[in-house]
This record gives structure tokens, C-alpha cells and sequence, in this order.
């Protein structure tokens, strides 16, 4: 089995591997800001291609498993990946592409020149540890890793609205941190183990399942806060609005996602013994997030505020397919994954562009957009009713999917919450539109008329994703399925990470 | 403000806390050391160097910028790993040279990646520390 697997386990190395050594030739390349923007590019790309490649490795051969360093399973460190895992590093690696492109025309020369580059292929080695750990001291670990490296990218530059963001999103996620430390230190006391796949094992013998339950709590909590649902949420618009674009965008996309899919992998594979309990409390706070995230976007009137609020709302449709614990419901939240996590991206990387234009995120301030600059209002227009949930854009299908399991089982109430916050997304997305683009502006304020290539560059290939994904809904939907149902079926997983045993 | 105590102190203290750490990196694989406190002890006595003197006095003794440690020290726990893959082993599987090397005693893998640490510890440490001295 061992020896079948190393070839390929090269794949699941890699996605860690790339941005780490990235991050070495940047941090060594320090005085040469050219050869770091060349670096972080190649790098981009070849995390990637590296995501692609274990993507395809996973479809074709099912759950990749390796054990680092030859140690067997239930004592060494594991690196798991299945179809859920390989989705999320492909997600970033898109993202580190994008949003590198996007760096090298928006980035200052300050920010460069500390280090901007180097920390943010840090970030991007955390967020793929998360992805890949099979085992949730690990997973821990990773979780530190991508926030200190989200820290440093916080306060680069230290003007003082970030560093007021920086304090909320700080104190909160050491906070996350050390509750989910407690909760590993409990989960160890009790099942003698931390490899997630054993673990699930353990916990499922357990004699006593409240205690199970209660740790579960822990958890629940822990990434809930790094998740930034209902009610711990307010350090995520309290901040995300605060550093440049680039590293909103990266954040929306994906520092959040990491605290979902951590939820999805305790939920789906460690804590499921008493769903009647644990996933009714998710539903309920998955409602609860989609409504307060919507109403408070609905309320701003600063386009990055908004669309941080914007995240806490789509935050609660993914929990919404966990909660219901059901293949098709999770498969419906996998497809809405992928496609939040580039729809919201697209639009940080817009509010870019559009505070490049005409120098500010006032939305009162800002507008005449569409006639000044109708391209970019097409590349708005995209994430933005695909996020609203209008066909033929993912969102909808990601929507009607979600809905649709709502309904079959049973759920009405978290099903009509679902649509109705559907038509106050689309009223705020509304909003945007009205005041940005189509108004005519206020004051003929300071603009600049061309946008520079590299800033649209990302945005378009972005769009064309969102839109590719949305006229070709069917693979992605098969795709989605399947990793749903390993997602549903752990036995597969503990399967892959301790062989026969 | 400059010790003469202290700076003729360090001049005998320094050479011995930097062979101190030598020793502790190579101990550390079977018994208490290793490159984290390796690194830690050399990074102690740069900083003795800096008080004793001034931080440019350190930094002059250093020769590089403690940045540049970071990055090699990565590169270096990086290639130890790398070396399982290139040989078909799962990442990281330690290897060794099947003699023991005087005074070194086993060689291998892990021993690189130790050495990776110890540069990171004390690249890190001194960053930090020379950034807070010089302001």
C-alpha cells in the first residue's frame, strides 16, 4: 500500500511544499522586489497546477492519504486529501493567481518592500496545511500558521484603520485559537488520539457520547468565531475593509472558508453521533448568520463594509448544507463554496478597480460608473447576480440545489429564510449598482481614466470562471456530489488514513 | 551607555555560548537540545554583543542580515524533507549515513532539518531584537 501510493503522494506534499518554497526564494530575494513579483507569480501558478493535478489524482484513485515521515498512521503526522480537501486547494490556488496578478499592479512599494510577498505564500501554505491535515493537532498548527501570516498582512503598512481592525480581528481569533486548543487537549484526554481518522474511530466507541457532544461545543465555537458566524461574527467587518485589496480579496476567499471547511470535516467525520442535537444547533445558527450578515450589508454604505457583511451572510448558506446532513444538501454547500468563494473575491477585486477610478469606497460619493467605465459594470454585474442567485450564474443553481434539499427534507423554515435573504442580497447587490454605476456622480472628483491591464487581468478570468461554471453547472455538480457523498460516508476516509486496520 | 565589565565579559562569554550552541544542535536528536535553544543561545549572544556594545557592533560581528538565516534555514528543514521524495519515500522520511561520523555521531536528514531550525531561531530572534534595539 505504501509503496503504491508515494508516487502520488507527491501531490498531496506539493500544495504545501510550492508556497513554502516560494515564500524561502522571496524572503531571500528581499532588496530585489522584481525577482519576488516573478517569484510569487511562478509560485501562483505552479500551486495551482499542483491543486489541478491532485484534484485529478483524487477523482481517478479516490482518498489520498500519506504519512510524513513513514510514521504509521494513528502516531505520525497524517496529510489527508479527498475530493473536499482537493476542491478548497484548487480554490487557492486560483486565488493565489489572481490575486498575485492583481498585487503586482496595486501593491505599493512599501508593503512590497517588507515582505509582502513572502508572507502572503505563508498564508497560502497555511491555508493548504488546513486543507490536507489529517489530524487535528495539525490542523491547529495550520490554523496558527495562515493567522499570523493574516495578522502581518493586516497591519502591513500600518496605517491606523488597520491597526484598529487589526486589534478586533486579533484579540477574536486568539480567542478561536485557544478555545480550539482546549478543545483538542479535551478531544486527546478522552480518545487517547489525535489523527482525525482514528479518532472518528475512538469517538464512536465511546461509552459516554455527552461528553462527545460537549467537546463538540468546543468546536463549534472555535471555528464559528474563525468562520465569523452569527453571533461572533463582528470582527470580520470590523476588519476586512481595512488592508489593500488584494489582501481583502484573498481574505474574503478564503480565511473564512478555512473555518467552514474545518467545520465540515469535525462535523461530517468526528462529531456525528447525536446529529438530532449538534447539526439542528448549526441549522439554527446558519439561519441566524444568513439573516443578521444580510441586514447589516443592506445597511452599509462603504463597498467593502458591504460586501464583508456580505460574507457573514453566504457564510450561512454553507453551514446551511451541513446542518441539513444530508449528501445532496452537502453537495448543494460544496458547489456553493466554489462559487462564493470566487464571486466575492471577483467583487473585492472590483471595489479595487472602482476605488482606483474615481479614489474612494463611499458609495455615496461614488457613481457614473456604467457610463465612464461599462466593462467594469459587465464584471460587476457577474459576480453580482450570481451571488443574488440570478440563472444562469452558479449562484442560482448553488441556491436551488440548497433550497431544493431544504425542502425535501422537511426544512421549510431555514428553506424560506434561505430565499428570502436571496432577494435581500439581490437588493443590496442593487444598491451597488444604483449608487456606484448608475447614479451619476456627485462630484466630478479627482479620476483616473484608464485602468491599468493587470488590475483587470485577474477579474476577467475570474468572471469567466463564474460564468464558465455557471453555462457548464453539470460536472462540477457530479463533482460536488461525489465529494459529499465521501464526506457523508467518513468509513472511506478512516479507510484511506489507516489502511485495512 | 558602554561597560567596560561588560564588554570585556562578553569578548570571553561570546565564543563560549556560540560553541554552547554548537554542541546543543548536535546533541538535540536522542537527548535535551537542539536547533530551537542551539539557535536561541547563539541569538542570546548577539543580543550580549548588541548591549554590551551597540546593535551595529552585533550586527558588523553577525557579517549577514539575520533575514537572510530565515530563508536559508527554511531552505535548508525544506531540502531535508525533499531528499525522501526525490528517493520514492513518503515526505520527510529521515535518512542516514549508515556510519558514525566523529564527533558529529549520526548524520542524516533530521540533522539538516535541525540546522534549518537553529538558523530560523536565530534569524528570527535577531530580527526582531536588532529592529527593537536600532529604534
Amino acid at each position: 500500500m505504501m509503496q503504491v501510493n508515494t508516487v502520488m503522494n507527491i501531490w498531496i506534499v506539493l500544495p504545501i511544499l510550492i508556497p513554502l518554497l516560494t515564500a524561502v526564494g522571496a524572503v531571500l530575494a528581499w532588496n530585489w522586489r522584481r525577482v519576488q513579483r516573478v517569484l510569487s507569480v511562478i509560485g501562483s501558478a505552479a500551486l495551482l497546477g499542483a491543486g489541478l493535478k491532485l484534484l485529478l489524482t483524487v477523482w481517478t484513485d479516490g482518498i489520498l492519504a500519506l504519512q510524513i515521515g513513514s510514521w504509521p498512521a494513528p502516531f505520525g503526522i497524517t496529510l489527508a486529501a479527498d475530493l473536499f480537501s482537493a476542491i478548497m486547494v484548487v480554490l487557492a490556488g486560483l486565488l493565489a493567481v489572481t490575486v498575485t496578478l492583481y498585487s503586482l499592479a496595486s501593491m505599493d512599494m512599501e508593503r512590497e518592500s517588507f515582505g509582502y510577498y513572502p508572507i502572503l505564500h505563508i498564508l497560502l501554505m497555511g491555508v493548504c496545511g488546513a486543507f490536507l491535515s489529517g489530524d487535528i493537532f495539525n490542523l491547529y498548527v495550520w490554523f496558527e500558521v495562515l493567522l499570523i501570516a493574516s495578522f502581518v498582512l493586516l497591519t502591513l503598512g500600518g496605517e491606523r484603520a488597520q491597526l484598529e481592525g487589526a486589534i478586533k480581528y486579533v484579540t477574536l481569533n486568539l480567542m478561536a485559537s485557544a478555545l480550539f486548543l482546549a478543545g483538542v487537549g479535551v478531544l486527546y484526554g478522552i480518545a487517547g488520539t489525535l489523527n482525525m481518522a482514528d479518532l472518528a474511530v475512538q469517538l464512536a466507541k465511546m461509552e459516554h457520547p455527552e461528553i462527545v457532544t460537549a467537546v463538540s461545543m468546543l468546536f463549534l465555537i472555535a471555528f464559528g468565531i474563525k468562520a465569523a458566524v452569527f453571533p461572533l461574527f463582528f470582527w470580520l467587518p470590523a476588519s476586512y475593509h481595512t488592508p489593500p485589496v488584494a489582501v481583502s480579496a484573498i481574505f474574503s476567499g478564503l480565511l473564512t472558508k478555512v473555518g467552514v471547511y474545518a467545520l465540515f470535516r469535525v462535523f461530517t467525520l468526528l462529531f456525528v453521533h447525536n446529529i438530532r442535537y449538534t447539526h439542528t444547533m448549526i441549522l439554527i445558527i446558519a439561519g441566524f448568520t444568513m439573516v443578521t450578515g444580510v441586514l447589516g450589508a443592506v445597511a452599509q454604505t462603504e463597498f467593502r463594509r458591504l460586501l464583508s457583511f456580505h460574507i457573514v451572510s453566504q457564510i450561512g448558506y454553507l453551514l446551511m448544507g451541513l446542518g441539513l446532513y444530508h449528501p445532496a444538501a452537502m453537495a448543494a454547500a460544496v458547489f456553493f463554496m466554489v462559487h462564493v468563494v470566487l464571486a466575492k473575491s471577483t467583487l473585492f477585486l472590483v471595489s479595487g478597480v472602482v476605488h482606483w477610478l474615481q479614489g474612494t469606497y463611499d458609495l455615496k460619493k461614488l457613481g457614473g460608473l456604467y457610463a465612464s467605465a461599462p466593462g467594469l459594470a459587465l464584471l460587476f454585474l457577474i459576480p453580482a447576480l450570481s451571488l443574488a442567485g440570478i440563472p444562469p450564474l452558479p449562484g442560482f443553481f448553488a441556491k436551488l440545489a440548497l433550497v431544493g434539499a431544504g425542502l425535501q427534507l422537511g426544512q421549510y423554515v431555514i428553506s424560506a429564510v434561505a430565499l428570502a435573504v436571496s432577494i435581500l442580497t439581490l437588493f443590496s447587490m442593487i444598491k451597488i449598482w444604483n449608487e456606484a454605476f448608475w447614479k451619476p456622480q456627485p462630484l466630478a472628483a479627482t479620476c483616473a481614466s484608464a485602468q491599468p491591464v493587470l488590475l483587470i487581468i485577474p477579474i476577467v478570468l475570474l468572471a469567466l470562471v463564474i460564468l464558465g461554471i455557471g453555462f457548464f453547472a453539470g460536472p462540477l455538480f457530479t463533482l460536488a456530489a461525489r465529494a459529499a457523498e465521501q464526506l457523508s460516508d467518513p468509513a472511506g476516509y478512516i479507510q484511506a488514513v489507516l489502511g485495512g486496520a | 551607555m558602554v561597560s567596560l565589565i561588560l564588554s570585556t565579559a562578553v569578548r570571553y562569554i561570546f565564543p563560549l555560548q556560540l560553541l554552547f550552541s554548537i554542541f546543543l544542535l548536535l546533541r538535540g536528536h536522542n537527548e535535551p537540545g537542539g536547533g530551537f535553544v542551539g539557535g536561541l543561545v547563539v541569538a542570546a549572544a548577539f543580543s550580549l554583543v548588541a548591549l554590551a556594545n551597540n546593535v551595529w557592533t552585533a550586527q558588523r560581528t553577525m557579517g549577514v542580515n539575520p533575514r537572510v538565516l530565515i530563508g536559508v534555514g527554511l531552505l535548508a528543514a525544506a531540502v531535508s524533507g525533499l531528499q525522501a521524495l526525490i528517493a520514492g519515500q513518503p515526505f520527510m522520511t529521515a535518512a542516514w549515513i549508515a556510519r558514525d561520523i566523529p564527533v558529529l555521531g549520526k548524520v542524516g536528514t533530521p540533522l539538516l532539518f535541525d540546522f534549518g531550525v537553529y538558523l530560523v531561531v536565530i534569524g528570527v530572534t535577531l530580527t526582531i531584537i536588532f529592529t527593537l534595539m536600532e529604534e
